[in-house]
Order: structure tokens, then sequence, then C-alpha cells
């Protein structure tokens, strides 16, 4: 039997995994639903100055680069596997999009938090 | 009957390769006492409405494995399951799913029992080992690590919960997967390196997307889902070159 | 000559007959709204690069009534990923003996849930008063 190159992306899944367990649920409270109105949180707390700074920041950019990145790659696989469950033949090419679209999307994050600078 | 005993619908689906092109569902009424198991339900079907019916079972008592059927779209084991708990509405009993029927209640498992003989399903010795040398000594916690996995008595409940397998029947699937975690966790046994490449395939414990009703229809509660899983930590831990951290340590040496 | 003729019943619609396999298709599909969601950071990551006012309209499409209705479904959903990832997170782990004791599997999850509670308290935390 061939192996399979699964452990790979199983990896990312379940960092992306642990990492939106941890998070996920916070994150969207905060940036999605009470800083937009300003309920129990100032609209300041991810206002431009204040993000901005965060970004310019080592410790921010990193948090900012594996929060995108590990919850893209997490999304992307399950929802690969998902294609199939749905009886839709998911062969190389549905791979290639959903991990694909992962990859563009971690190196988009990195080069703009390269380009936001210091 | 003037007794108090109660009738019960039972639906069951019928399949004649000889006649039929497709499978259908015929109803019997099954007087039944409050104790009766829904394997005594077709029995009673059998021995005095239509003796055509068939099914698999033998020792009544949950541990031979044979009377599996998908009972109210549920894998059950026909045993261990009570028509008293269904009634006043109606049992419908079916195949296992996943398996083709071969007749009625009877499914086609030859490749189950291909995947079981794939898997080195007895102790490979870490050395050879002479009769001199005595018999093998194992701490209850040894004995631990892999007791549970050797209780399965292959009833298959497991195959027809698992919609990876019903989608993909090159999946190995739980309970054979079980099966080697077993021999892998014994101490006895040299572990890891004799079944690898079942394990490290896609048909191994990469087919497993942890649905987890297998573990939850397990009447020996092997949990499969467990074995399966804790695997694919060790399929990853092989892949990227670091196998002295696989677990447990018994099995690693 | 054989008169075998093996029925193999088709799968569609397999997880519209129980339950169980309806709450696994749920806890798949907080993939797509937690994806969704990334992106949404992405655009606010890229629209910070690109300056003060790119930045401002992004966070103005945060207050309209249709990101904040998308937010709270992508909050239920993330919270039952969450909480299911948690459930199931024992599974891949070996069997823990402790003091000759078994760690049961509930426990193991407790860990993860209380983690999620004391990280979601702690970035609040942050965001107020950091």
């Amino acid at each position: 039997m061939k192996r399979s190159n699964e452990p790979v992306f199983w990896s990312l899944f379940g960092a992306g995994g642990v990492l939106s367990a941890l998070l996920g649920p916070i994150l969207i409270f905060i940036t999605g639903i009470i800083a937009p109105v300003g309920l129990w949180l100032p609209q300041e707390a991810i206002g431009y100055p204040r993000m901005l700074a965060i970004a310019q920041s080592w410790c921010g950019k990193v948090t900012i680069f594996v929060v995108i990145s590990l919850f893209l790659w997490h999304a992307v696989h399950r929802i690969y596997h998902s294609l199939h469950d749905l009886g839709i033949r998911a062969g190389a090419g549905a791979a290639a999009v959903c991990y694909g679209f992962a990859l563009v999307a971690t190196l988009a994050t990195a080069g703009l938090l390269l380009i936001i600078g210091f | 009957m003037s007794d108090g005993t109660r009738t019960i619908e039972i639906e069951t689906l019928r399949y004649r390769p000889e006649q039929d092109t497709e499978p259908h569902y015929q109803t019997f009424s099954v007087p039944f006492a409050d104790d009766w198991s829904v394997l005594q339900g077709l029995q009673y079907i059998k021995d005095d409405l239509d003796s055509s019916l068939s099914f698999r079972w033998s020792c009544r008592m949950a541990i031979c494995g044979s009377c599996g059927f998908m009972i109210n779209g549920q894998p059950r084991l026909g045993c261990q399951t009570f028509l008293r708990n269904y009634y006043p509405n109606k049992v419908r009993v079916g195949p296992l799913e996943h398996f083709p029927i071969e007749r009625d209640l009877v499914v086609g498992i030859e490749d189950f029992i291909g995947k079981l003989e794939g898997i080195k399903p007895y102790i490979v010795p870490k050395e050879s080992r002479t009769l001199a040398q005595g018999e093998y000594l194992q701490t209850p916690a040894q004995r631990d690590q892999y007791e549970q996995f050797s209780s399965c008595i292959n009833c298959l409940l497991c195959y027809a919960a698992c919609p990876q397998y019903g989608l993909n029947p090159e999946f190995t699937g739980p309970a054979v997967l079980a099966l080697l975690h077993r021999y892998n966790a014994d101490s006895r046994d040299q572990g890891w390196e004799a079944r690898k490449e079942v394990v490290n395939a896609e048909e191994g414990v990469w087919g497993c997307m942890l649905v987890g009703y297998c573990s939850e229809v397990c009447p020996k509660g092997v949990d499969p889902a467990h074995a399966i899983n804790q695997n694919k930590v060790n399929s990853t831990l092989d892949y990227f070159g670091v196998k002295k951290f696989l677990l447990p340590k018994g099995a690693a040496e | 000559m054989s008169a075998r003729k093996p029925y193999v019943r088709p799968m569609d619609g397999w997880w519209r007959r129980n339950p169980f396999f309806l709450r696994y298709m749920v806890r798949e599909s907080s993939a797509v709204l937690l994806a969704i969601y990334a992106v949404i950071l992405l655009t606010g990551v890229f629209r910070l690069s690109q300056g003060e006012a790119a930045y401002a309209a992004w966070f103005a499409a945060l207050t309209c009534p249709f990101s904040i209705l998308f937010h709270w479904v992508a909050l239920l959903t993330v919270c039952y990923h969450a909480y299911t990832w948690w459930k199931v997170m024992p599974k891949t782990m070996p069997m823990l003996v402790i003091g000759g004791r078994r760690i049961s599997e509930v426990a193991l999850s407790g860990i993860g849930w209380a983690a999620t509670l004391a990280m979601s308290v702690a970035v609040y935390a942050l965001a107020r008063w950091a």
C-alpha cells in the first residue's frame, strides 16, 4: 500500500483546529460583534492606530500571521474532505484549489505584514 | 391469548436474488413477551410466519457477533435490542449498511475477512524465542494498554456505522484497525514495524474522518475511533522520521 | 452457476438519515464560516497596509447589520467547533494512566474547554485594558 501524504495536511489541520478552538470564539466576538458597535469594548480597541501598532510589532505580526494562516489551513482541509462526504468526486484538482488557497493566503498575509513594516 | 401478550409490527427488508431486482420491506405482526429481543422476534417470524426469512445468528448473548442488523436505522445486535423498547411503534429491521445484501438480512462480508487477514492479526515477536525461555511476562499495566481493543467480536456494527467505509470500501475500517492497534500495543509484539504499511496508507488510518459513530455503536466498548486516531499521531511521527516518540512506548521498542 | 446477486445500496443522502451524522456534518461545515472569517481578517490586514482611510472603510463594513448577523452565526458555529474539537481530542491521545488510574476522556476534554474559556477571558482583557 502506498504511504499517504496526509500527515502534512493533518498536522496543519490539527494546529489550526487547536488555535481556532482556543481563539476562534473570542476573536469573532470581539472583531465582529462587540467592537464594531462599541459594546463592552470601545470601537478604538480595533481601531487603526492600535491595529497598526500591533501589526508593526514582531509579536503582533506573528500572532496575526499564525491566526489567519492556521485558521485557513484547518478550514480548507475540512472543506476538501467534506466534498467527499457530499458525494463530490474531489481529486487532485480540488485539493490543489483548496490547499492552494490556504497557501496563497499564507503568502499574502506574510507579504502584507512586511509591507506594513515596523 | 388472554395472558396479556402484546403484538408488535416488525418490518423487515426482503431480498431474494433469484426473483427480486430490488429489496423491499415486508411487515409481520409478532406477539412477544416482555423479555423478547429483536432476534427472538425474527426467529418467531421464521418459525411461525415465513420460513424463508434469512438472517445470521448464533449465541443469543452478544458474544458471537453474528446478529448485527440496522434496527430503526441504527446498527445494533438483534440479541441485545429489545422489542419492548419500541412498542407500540413499528420496528424496522434491515441488513447492516455499507455491505452488499446477499439475501434478506444477510450481507456479504468477504471484504472484511480479507482485510482482517491483511494486518497480521497475531503476535509478531520482537525477537525469536525458544520454549526453554519460558512464557512471556506481562504486567497488568501492560495488559491494560491493549485489553479493550482485544474485545472485538467482529460483529461489523462499526462498519455499518462508518460513512467513510460506505463512501469508500477501500478503507480498512474500524474493527480491523482496532485489532491492528491491539497487536501493536501488546508488549509481546514488536509493535510498529510489522504493520506500519497498512497504518500509513490512505486506506489505513487516513481514511478516517473521526465521525466517531463506530465507537458509539460498538457493543463491546472497543472504541475503534480511539485506536485509529492515536495512530494518526504515530503515523505523523513516523512520516517526519521521529519514530522514537511513538506511543504506547511498549510498542515502539 | 451461482444464484448470488449482491445488492449494493446507494450512499446518497446518508448524512440526513441519522442525527449523529447530521451533527457531524454541522461540525464539518463550521470550516466554511471559519474560512470566511479568516478572509475577513486578511482583508483587514490588507486595508491596514493601505492606510487609515482604507482601514476605516473595512471597519465601517463590520458595523453593517449583515456583517453583525454573519459574525453571530459564525460565533455559534465556531463555538460548536471548539466544543466538538475538545470532545474528540482525547481520541488522538494514548491511554493516560497516572498513579494507577486511567484519566477519563471527559477530564481531558474538560481541560480543553477550560483552556478556551481562559484564553477568551485573557484576550478580552488584553483588548479592553492593554
